[in-house]
């Protein structure tokens, strides 16, 4: 084996830090509705990708700004979300059967992607896409780097607001023990509402992201999951910063594998990685 | 004449076996095999995930082993065919084993956890095959492998080893479903501690469940890598296999030995009926609006939902109770059947037990009590096994049960209640006593544990109750419930945990004279208490703990009017002087 470029090392140190950005960003949402609302959302990453076609739909063919599509998508996805969880929550599920719905929600969404925008791969050609800054021999691509940014954001974002808001402690008062934050007037229901809204709104921004840097289809919906899932574990449920750090973790820890091997061992890193903390922490 | 079910399974193979003799066109014969072949995948998938609860989603890596196996045998070595699938069976087996005696150990990976692990390994072995000479990335071509030449066409030769799979696995999972481990496996599935400490080992179940079932799926596998001819790693570890099963088993009922058999025919003939055509697209969305709706309006599957009704009306034709048959007690081996030496038990700081002794004789009734968090619960946590001690000795008839599984401890005669009652939520209240029974010291076969059971529930008052399930009892039946579970064991010594609390006086009146009644039928008893009238009518001899130390020990009368007992439940008295 040789060992490669230190250029190259760092290019994909670089990479894996951008891609583990969006590990922890499709793990944000995915978290808070596992750990806040026992449910295991796996249409999350149907959504996404829902949330990426309508970004290149409204982008490419109905020629906005990308990063505008998000005032239409965002608040839909709410709107989604908070109808999904109303449906849900009349049937009190296990999270196991949670996790079976959801899989059912994400074949129909996929079938439904495929029926509109075809099997085929589509590519967002935008404005974003070729602008890239250079630190001496480094490159710094834009979506890459708006994607790092979001999901930064987003993640201290919700922390600091489960951890400082009224609403923020509430809800996690709710998700301990719903009945006894009931009891302290706490509208349990109300919350999870709005939690699985901002999760769904979480999708459609991620979705921007994927939209931004990624060539679309409709089977790669699954790739995702298995990653993305080993992050949120890793990064512990309900945690807002935690798949954000696994992410990051994860996505160099494969990015450093696939520069020193071969691209294809890369998945072996992050489920090694998940076995272990499964193993491990008790 | 009545046909016993593997009868049955015999004449419906029979019946099958003459398609291929109808000359049908070899679709049916095609079509039929994918049935088949997902029976046994989900139905093998069951044997663990349906009746243990433990749902694995990584059924695509045993199958997938078992496939590449027979790849690489067949296709690289020569092997023929027929004898690749052995090995098929044998390499899932152990590779399944092998994962299973490393997450088992793992205390808290249920549920999804355990989904979640499964599914990892599934990645990673897929990984390790497409990187390695297994496959190397390009698939394994079959093409060149034999067949062994069974019946005349290849269509009926696949018809035929998926038939003879499908009755195999389908027998098998009968089987466990009747046997021992099979009801071992149930009462894993509602409360795996209590199955453990009423003597289910459940380790060693998880662990044969699980082989049985990634053995199955291996074969599967072997048989499927050459009807497929070409092998490929995203095919055969796709995510959507282990989706596929569990949604079959569940769409069947995993509760039932035949659930997953159905859940396949069904979903096998759905997706041909609604992908075959032109309407592929809208076929996988009203697949998926199937399940949800499914799941939503049938969470106990189709079989979940239909057959106890059927079975409700069976069981209505109950055999007699047996014979009274009391627990034998081995008198005059010694005199002291249990003895506790400097126990001590830390919970992260919390000093729950600290260096506590004391001895129970046979035959007598020992009143544990003390404030709340003294501890009581704690002690036979640690006596059943549930808990570990840090430091100290618990000697048994002069058995030293240290490092001992709870299950083992339970077979030596030791038997528990729980404070909070937690009956086998699915399981009929006679099932719920004939456990123990089984499992228990005593070791009996399933009908003589029936017996038994009916034995004691009409002891405590519940034979009305015996097919009912344990939610439709109420808190003074449910705590009857945990009594005969433990009486059921035939244990020597009965550890009980607040049988009273929560009852009315004449419910408490009632429980005395039962509780006077096990021991003259010569059990020794441990029970805690707060109701103090109970402890203090019943008790020969009464042993006071206080943050985890025995303060006192002796009469019931003499101990109670001691000033440090007085002091441990009431506080101390404003002139009383502090005690050391």
């Amino acid at each position: 084996m040789t060992l490669p470029s230190l250029t190259l090392l760092g290019q994909s140190l670089l990479s894996g830090i951008f891609i583990g950005a969006l590990y922890g960003l499709l793990g944000l949402g995915l978290s808070l509705s596992w750990g806040l609302l026992r449910q295991i959302n796996l249409a999350h990453f149907a959504l996404a990708f829902l949330g990426a076609y309508l970004t290149y739909q409204l982008a490419s063919v109905g020629g906005m700004d990308p990063l505008l599509t998000l005032a239409i998508v965002a608040p839909c996805f709410f709107a989604f979300g908070v109808l999904m969880h109303w449906l849900l929550a009349r049937f009190s599920i296990s999270p196991f059967n949670s996790l079976l719905v959801s899989f059912g929600l994400t074949v129909i969404v996929e079938s439904m992607i495929q029926w509109i925008w075809t099997a085929d791969y589509r590519r967002l050609e935008s404005a974003y896409g070729g602008m890239k800054f250079k630190i001496g021999t480094l490159y710094l691509p834009v979506p890459e780097m708006i994607t790092l940014a979001t999901a930064v954001a987003l993640s201290l974002l919700t922390w600091a607001a489960l951890r400082y808001t009224d609403l923020g402690k509430a809800m996690r008062a709710a998700s301990e023990d719903a009945p006894i934050a009931a009891a302290f007037g706490v509208n349990e229901r109300v919350l999870s509402l709005i939690l699985s809204g901002y999760a769904a709104a979480l999708a459609g921004v991620a979705g921007l992201c994927l939209a931004l840097s990624f060539t679309l289809a409709p089977s790669q919906i699954y790739v995702w999951i298995g990653v993305v899932f080993a992050a949120v574990m890793i990064g512990g449920l309900g945690n807002p910063i935690g798949p954000l750090v696994a992410g990051v973790v994860i996505g160099v820890s494969e990015a450093l594998t696939m520069a020193l091997t071969a691209p294809t061992w890369a998945p072996l890193v992050s489920f090694s990685l998940l076995i272990a903390v499964l193993l491990v922490r008790r | 004449m009545r046909i016993s079910v593997p009868g049955w399974i015999g004449v419906a193979g029979l019946a099958f076996a003459a398609v291929p003799f109808l000359e049908l066109p070899a679709f049916y014969e095609t079509f039929m095999y994918l049935v088949f072949h997902w029976i046994v995948l989900a139905t093998s998938w069951n044997i663990l995930s349906g009746y243990s609860g433990y749902f694995s989603f990584g059924h695509g890596a045993f199958f997938g082993a078992g496939i590449y196996t027979t790849a690489t045998l067949a296709g690289s070595y020569g092997v023929p065919f027929l004898w690749t699938l052995p090995a098929a069976a044998l390499v899932s087996a152990l590779f399944g084993m092998g994962i299973g005696a490393v997450v088992f150990r793992v205390g808290q990976l249920r549920g999804e956890l355990f989904a979640l692990i499964t599914l990892a390994v599934t990645f990673v072995l897929a990984t390790i095959v497409l990187n390695t000479r297994i496959d190397g990335g390009q698939g394994v071509n079959l093409g060149g492998v034999a067949l062994p030449a069974i019946l005349s066409s290849p269509s009926s030769t696949f018809y035929v080893l998926a038939l003879a799979m499908m009755l195999a696995t389908l027998w098998i999972a009968y089987g466990i479903y009747r046997s021992k481990l099979g009801t071992g496996l149930f009462a894993i599935h509602d409360d795996e501690d209590v199955a453990e400490v009423m003597g289910v080992p459940t380790f060693r179940y998880k662990l044969l469940a699980f082989g049985v079932s990634c053995g199955l799926a291996g074969v599967a596998g072997g048989i499927h890598a050459l009807f497929v001819s070409y092998v490929t790693v995203g095919e055969t570890f796709s995510i959507l296999v282990p989706i596929t099963v569990v949604l079959m088993s569940v769409l069947g009922g995993t509760r039932h030995w035949l659930g997953p058999a159905v859940g396949a025919t069904v979903i096998t003939g759905l997706l041909y009926a609604f992908t075959a055509g032109d309407y592929a697209v809208a076929g996988r969305a009203a697949l998926g609006f199937i399940l949800i709706v499914v799941i939503l309006f049938l969470p106990e599957g189709l079989l979940g939902r239909f057959i106890p009704r059927l079975q409700g009306r069976r069981r209505s034709a109950a055999m007699p109770a047996a014979a009274p048959a009391a627990p034998a007690p081995r008198r005059g081996v010694t005199a002291t059947l249990l003895e506790v030496h400097g126990v001590s038990k830390a919970f992260s700081g919390v000093q729950a037990l600290d260096g506590v002794t004391l001895q129970v004789r046979r035959g007598e009734i020992l009143g544990l009590v003390g404030p709340n968090g003294s501890g009581k619960s704690t002690l036979i946590n640690v006596v059943s096994g549930h808990y570990r001690s840090n430091d100290g000795r618990v000697v048994f008839e002069g058995r030293d049960l240290g490092g001992l599984a709870a299950h083992r401890i339970a077979r030596s005669g030791i038997a528990r209640t729980y404070q909070i009652p937690r009956p086998f939520a699915h399981l009929s209240v006679l099932q719920n006593v004939a456990l123990p029974a089984m499992f228990g010291h005593a070791a009996l076969d399933r009908a003589a544990a029936e017996r038994e059971a009916r034995h004691w529930l009409e002891f405590t008052g519940l034979a009305a109750k015996a097919d009912a399930l344990p939610e439709d009892l109420n808190l003074h039946q449910r705590k009857f419930l945990e009594l005969a579970r433990a009486l059921a064991s035939h244990s020597n010594l009965l550890l009980l945990d607040e049988v009273l609390s929560g009852l009315t006086p004449a419910e408490i009146d009632h429980a005395i004279r039962t509780v006077r009644a096990i021991r003259d039928r010569g059990a020794t008893i441990v029970f805690v208490e707060h109701v103090m009238r109970a402890v203090m009518e019943l008790a020969d001899r009464i042993v006071v703990l206080n943050y985890g130390r025995v303060i006192a020990e002796g009469g019931p009368k003499e101990v109670m009017g001691r000033p440090e007992v007085v002091t441990a439940y009431l506080g101390k008295p404003q002139t009383g002087k502090p005690h050391a």
